[in-house]
């Protein structure tokens, strides 16, 4: 397992539900409201605790939209970053446990 | 345009049930004098019914979810559900007299990320709110539990519902709710009986003592936008729709009724015979609310207030006709703003008329704004 590997996992302390393909994500400590577009909801939808996020971004976005393996892993780090700073995403580099209500 | 704004626009475009308001019970332990519900339970839901509801409401696209009642927690599996709506993903908002949270019922509250408890309270006097729920020591307990909220660091809000027993404390209610630094909501809204009896409506305040609320700044925001004149309707007003209800809101009652709104007793089906996704898409009253543009009313469409008025669907429907205008609103209207609304003028009044008895409630707050 590479060093640098980013495994994410969804916080049990937010709503969200895919409205037309993109995902509305609500933090319920601040309330701060996200919708992400198409991509981001796959990412998001991935955020198991143990799938490696190099993994999502090679086996789910890059099968289904034709990105640049490079740009999208970097775009999804980027992405990671933002929504485990507003407390959306887990982020860890080591396996996580998926966090029940 | 708000994101959130964005979202419910996009929803009521697409007809997504984006809110729910579900009513888990009618039983409580308050008997509040202006309650429009009996108390009995007339075969609620199961905990396994209610669970298999929020499964089909997360697959139908609902995001926002309130629980209310009756009281919440007369339920023992109240926490049972919440825990399932969570797990599921929705944003829940509870709605509660909070006479039954201490401290254990709080922290679990936390632990479960709900985003909003809403709570009822009549006064800052104590005495004028156990008058008002006739539950003795009701005011101590439900503002005790406000407290160990707070500690909690949950997000509570303070709904002061008034009538004229408690019609001079609102300014009291919230200062109170500064104090306790948490959020304060006005509702001078007294709705008729599930039965039709429309006894309780003498409870509500006079339409003369409502500019007293719409004046106060803290209550409206910038008093000079929300009481200017109303503004001539444009063409494209007229293609508009009146609210979210049975567009991208609905309510469903503790025996499975679904209705297009808490306030609008249209039965469109039930969910314990039918899949709810059947009822939202397919049931003819759905479809009918949902065909109603400003141009179909009879009245209201002429009328100057059309863009700026909250006419309420259900309680015109209420009144008489879903397509007619809802007198308690035109009340609304001509208050806050002077300016006789097109229903008024046509019955000739120069003045809104004392209503008694016509089912109508004074004002009602619409579930989630979206606009047409």
């Amino acid at each position: 397992m590479p060093e640098n590997c980013i495994y994410i996992a969804r916080s049990s302390a937010i709503a969200a539900r895919a409205l037309a393909g993109e995902m509305m994500v609500m933090n319920s400590a601040d309330s701060t409201f996200f919708t992400l577009n198409e991509v981001a909801t796959v990412i998001f939808q991935a955020a198991d605790g143990h799938t490696p996020l190099r993994e999502i971004v090679r086996d789910r976005v890059c099968e289904q939209f034709d990105v640049d393996s490079e740009q999208a892993q970097a775009d999804a780090e980027q992405f990671v970053a933002e929504l485990s700073g507003h407390g959306i995403l887990l982020v860890s580099n080591q396996p996580l446990a998926a966090e029940a209500p | 345009m708000s994101l959130m704004s964005e979202v419910g626009q996009k929803a009521f475009n697409l007809g997504v049930p984006l809110a729910v308001h579900l009513d888990v019970t009618f039983r409580c332990n308050e008997r509040c004098v202006h309650c429009y519900l009996d108390h009995d339970d007339h075969g609620e839901m199961t905990t396994a019914e209610i669970k298999d509801v929020l499964d089909q409401l997360a697959e139908a696209g609902v995001f926002f979810l309130t629980l209310s009642g009756g009281e919440v927690f007369m339920r023992r599996d109240l926490f049972e559900i919440v825990e399932h709506a969570r797990r599921l993903m929705f944003n829940v908002k509870i709605k509660t007299n909070a006479v039954m949270i201490h401290e254990k019922e709080a922290r679990r509250i936390r632990e479960l990320d709900v985003d909003t408890i809403q709570i009822s309270v009549y006064s800052h006097r104590p005495e004028v709110h156990d008058a008002i729920t006739k539950l003795p020591h009701s005011f101590e307990r439900t503002i005790k539990a406000v407290r160990f909220l707070q500690e909690q660091g949950l997000r509570v809000t303070i709904a002061n519902v008034l009538m004229t027993a408690n019609s001079a404390d609102h300014l009291g209610v919230q200062k109170l709710a500064a104090e306790l630094g948490v959020h304060y909501t006005l509702d001078p809204t007294i709705t008729p009986m599930m039965d039709g009896d429309t006894s309780v409506l003498s409870l509500r305040i006079p339409g003369e003592e409502l500019p007293e609320i719409f004046h106060n700044p803290a209550l409206v925001g910038s008093q000079e936008e929300f009481c200017a004149p109303p503004k001539p309707p444009a063409a494209e007003d007229l293609e508009g729709y009146s609210c979210s209800a049975g567009h991208s809101f609905c309510y469903i009652s503790p025996y499975g009724d679904v209705f297009p709104c808490v306030q609008f007793p249209l039965p469109t089906g039930n969910i314990r015979q039918q899949k709810f996704l059947d009822i939202w898409n397919l049931s003819p009253q759905m479809k009918e609310v949902r065909s109603i543009q400003a141009k179909d009313l009879a009245v209201c469409s002429s009328c100057s207030h059309l863009t700026s008025c909250t006419r309420c669907p259900g309680l015109a429907y209420m009144e008489g006709s879903m397509r007619g205008p809802s007198t308690a609103d035109c009340e609304k209207s001509f208050y806050r703003t002077g300016v006789p609304t097109a229903n008024m003028l046509q019955q000739g009044l120069a003045k809104p008329r004392r209503i008694s008895g016509n089912g109508a409630p004074l004002i009602q707050i619409r579930p989630v704004a979206v606009p047409a």
